[in-house]
């Protein structure tokens, strides 16, 4: 297996399309694990890994655990009642009292950008980014990735939109690096108030392209997977849009709408989902909805993530 | 008490001088500036190699005394001052208590003269507590020693109040300083809009927020008489507004930071939170304009912002970490890299902006070495390699976004009134 010289996780925009094959192929092996009955391999015995969550979740976290677990790795679950300003310590001492814990991997989600890339510099400790605010959510985008190829024979050339709150969303950032980097060819669309400056200028050189479409029927015309984006009620306050009510009639996807993308669309979201709101009951339930599948690849990436971290210096 | 300083390069950018030339100062000020003088009884300073200039002015400074002197003190600030070159600061309102009586600017000055380092000028507050709503005394202010006033840092957001401000102030003969940024478009951010903070998922301010309170100070400026100075100015279309301003007239001034000059919002990846400040580093394109605008002759002064804050409080997230870079000990070094060694602009005109042009704007004593001038004074080595170690700064804070930079230029004497106040050991 090629090796992965990476202390942290951190995003996707910096590593290479070699490094996400090589943790896609890593998933692959591992997404047997959980189909035995002794749902359990032995690679990251006596590894200590820690969940350290600023932000409610409850799928990734869960996820983490399970894949951590399942590696045999010891896994204990920190969720601090509020960000560090708020308890009063700096960052600088909540790295200094992790490491004290001499833990083989910190697992971080912060609702500020940057966090895990500020501690990354302080800790020994593998650092892998479970979601940084609107910046980035590698592992999401790595186990979206992870379900295409599952359905598709390959990346490159596929058509992909990614439809709903961009401006707040690391995961359509996270994808958006990820599937360009893979060669597909990425359409985004919502309302113009969730749209990100300078959205289409997100990525470097690639294989794939990026466009900023001005109507989610233009990114949806015979698009062969369609990511849809949790809207967060929260933002209501801040004018983004007038009611969810005409959110859903104007942005959401239903099967009617559906009907524009390839006759073999895939429907994914990461969840969790605001039915009636971005996405109708009927396009969720359907044979063409990959989310629960999501939801089971994630264990399989986030396996292939830690093992590839904490189990370089075994191996 | 005589000091004679020989063999210089004088730059007077007040009397378009740059020439080789001895400088005789007594009693605190100038006395002659020709060649070959002699004075058996002055202390000589040998020049030799160097640049002798009029010492800086420091238009836009926070020195947190009263109330946080924990990142910086007026005696700490001041010092920190001539080490960078600067013989006279202008310290900003935003203090705990803030700056807006006579009895708070008696007392800043008190402390800048006990500290006997560069001289310390109060900008007096606009509205009383900066909350923007009435006016401070600023006629007291000015009786005081107050050389300007300014709501620096909580921006006089209802443009009523800052039109009778203009006409007061105008009244009595105070040009209003304004940190242009509209705080509704510009809310919740924390570095430029652009592409990279999209990349970083930071929020962003938008060029607007800063652009269209320039223009609103325009309109007011020409609506009111009243002399207005826009402190640091970020952007293209701010630069492009003051141009069109100045052309027809308004009686509107402007500064920019070395920092603008120096960088951009790329410096933000990373995360860096001395990258972050207010207004934040633009684009590309507007820090080439800024460029540009130095080079025209739209922007009358340099200025740095200096705005120290203690290590613990830069330490946290990035949009949690509180604005501003202190630019006192790198303002040369960095404006000359961005400006003279980069050759884009004269040595002279960078001086001039240091010197002779903010001395201008404030009207200030000082700026040039005309006989009968203060005897204010900054020798430099414009050459001179150094590398910036934040730890090393006479300053109380060291949160700068050059450390570890190469520079060249440096500081090598500052003179006030005729007497050393720093000299590069």
């Amino acid at each position: 297996m090629m090796a992965f010289n990476r202390k942290d996780l951190l995003g996707i925009r910096e590593l290479s399309v070699e490094e996400i094959s090589n943790i896609l192929d890593t998933a692959e092996s591992f997404k047997e694990v959980s189909t035995r009955a002794i749902k359990k391999v032995p690679a990251l015995r006596g590894k200590t890994i820690i969940n350290l969550f600023f932000e409610a979740s409850t799928r990734t976290r869960t996820s983490f655990e399970i894949a951590a677990k399942r590696l045999s790795a010891d896994t204990i679950n920190i969720s601090p009642s509020n960000s560090s300003v708020a308890k009063g310590e700096t960052l600088i001492d909540t790295a200094r009292n992790l490491q004290a814990m001499a833990p083989d991997a910190i697992i971080i989600r912060h609702p500020s950008p940057g966090v895990p890339h500020q501690l990354a510099h302080l800790v020994e400790a593998s650092i892998v980014n479970g979601g940084d605010g609107a910046h980035e959510h590698p592992t999401q985008a790595l186990l979206d990735a992870f379900t295409i190829r599952e359905h598709k024979p390959q990346v490159a050339g596929l058509q992909v939109a990614i439809i709903g709150d961009i401006m707040h969303s690391r995961v359509a950032r996270s994808n958006t690096h990820l599937l360009t980097k893979l060669g597909a060819h990425v359409r985004v669309a919502g309302p113009r108030t969730l749209i990100p400056t300078d959205y289409n200028r997100l990525i470097g050189e690639s294989e794939g392209s990026l466009l900023v479409c001005d109507r989610i029927e233009e990114a949806l015309e015979g698009a062969d997977v369609v990511m849809m984006l949790r809207i967060q009620r929260e933002r209501m306050s801040d004018a983004f849009f007038p009611s969810l009510k005409e959110y859903s009639i104007q942005y959401g996807l239903t099967l009617r709408r559906l009907e524009l993308a390839a006759p073999d669309a895939l429907v994914m979201h990461p969840g969790p989902v605001n039915r009636g709101v971005e996405i109708s009951s009927d396009v969720v339930d359907s044979s063409r909805s990959l989310v629960l599948d999501q939801v089971t690849n994630g264990v399989a990436v986030r396996m292939a993530i830690l093992f590839l971290l904490v189990g370089r210096d075994s191996q | 008490m005589k000091l004679l300083v020989k063999g210089g390069r004088v730059i007077d950018p007040s009397q378009n001088m740059d020439e080789i030339a001895d400088l005789l100062i007594e009693d605190g000020r100038v006395k002659t500036l020709g060649s070959d003088l002699l004075d058996a009884d002055a202390e000589v300073f040998n020049a030799n190699g160097l640049v002798v200039s009029p010492g800086f002015i420091d238009l836009h400074v926070h020195l947190r005394e009263p109330g946080d002197e924990y990142k910086e003190t007026i005696a700490s600030g001041a010092k920190a001052a001539v080490a960078g070159g600067f013989t006279s600061v202008c310290a900003m309102p935003n203090t705990d208590p803030v700056n807006d009586s006579a009895s708070i600017t008696r007392y800043i000055i008190d402390k800048g003269r006990a500290a006997g380092f560069a001289r310390v000028h109060p900008v007096g507050a606009i509205t009383r507590g900066s909350k923007g709503e009435e006016l401070a005394e600023m006629a007291e202010m000015k009786e005081a020693g107050a050389v300007a006033v300014s709501d620096d840092g909580r921006p006089v957001m209802n443009s009523q109040v800052m039109r009778h401000a203009m006409e007061y102030a105008h009244d009595h003969g105070l040009v209003i300083v304004d940190h242009c940024q509209d705080l509704n478009l510009s809310a919740g951010g924390v570095m430029h809009e652009g592409r990279y903070s999209t990349l970083l998922g930071l929020r962003g301010m938008s060029g607007a927020a800063e652009e269209s309170h320039v223009s609103r100070d325009i309109l007011l400026a020409e609506l009111t008489g009243a002399r207005v100075h826009i402190a640091h100015i970020s952007t293209r279309v701010s630069v492009e507004l003051i141009r069109a301003a100045k052309h027809c007239g308004i009686p509107v001034t402007c500064e920019v930071t070395p920092h603008h000059l120096a960088l951009t919002d790329e410096a933000v990846m990373g995360f860096d939170t001395n990258t972050k400040m207010s207004p934040p580093l633009r684009s590309e394109e507007d820090r080439a304009a800024l460029i540009e605008a130095v080079s025209d002759g739209t922007i009358d002064a340099i200025a740095t912002d200096h705005a120290p804050h203690h290590m613990d409080e830069k330490m946290l997230e990035y949009d949690r970490a509180p604005f501003g870079v202190v630019g006192l000990e790198t303002a040369l070094g960095v404006a000359l890299k961005a400006l003279y060694h980069s050759g884009v602009i004269s040595l002279a005109r960078v001086l001039e902006l240091l010197t002779t042009g903010p001395a201008r704007v404030f009207s200030l004593p000082g700026g040039t070495l005309v006989p009968g001038a203060i005897a204010d004074v900054t020798i430099i080595d414009p050459e001179r390699p150094w590398t910036v170690d934040p730890y090393q700064f006479h300053s109380k804070s060291h949160n700068t976004p050059f450390g570890n930079w190469q520079l060249r230029g440096a500081v090598i004497a500052t003179f006030v009134a005729g007497r050393e106040v720093f000299r590069l050991s």
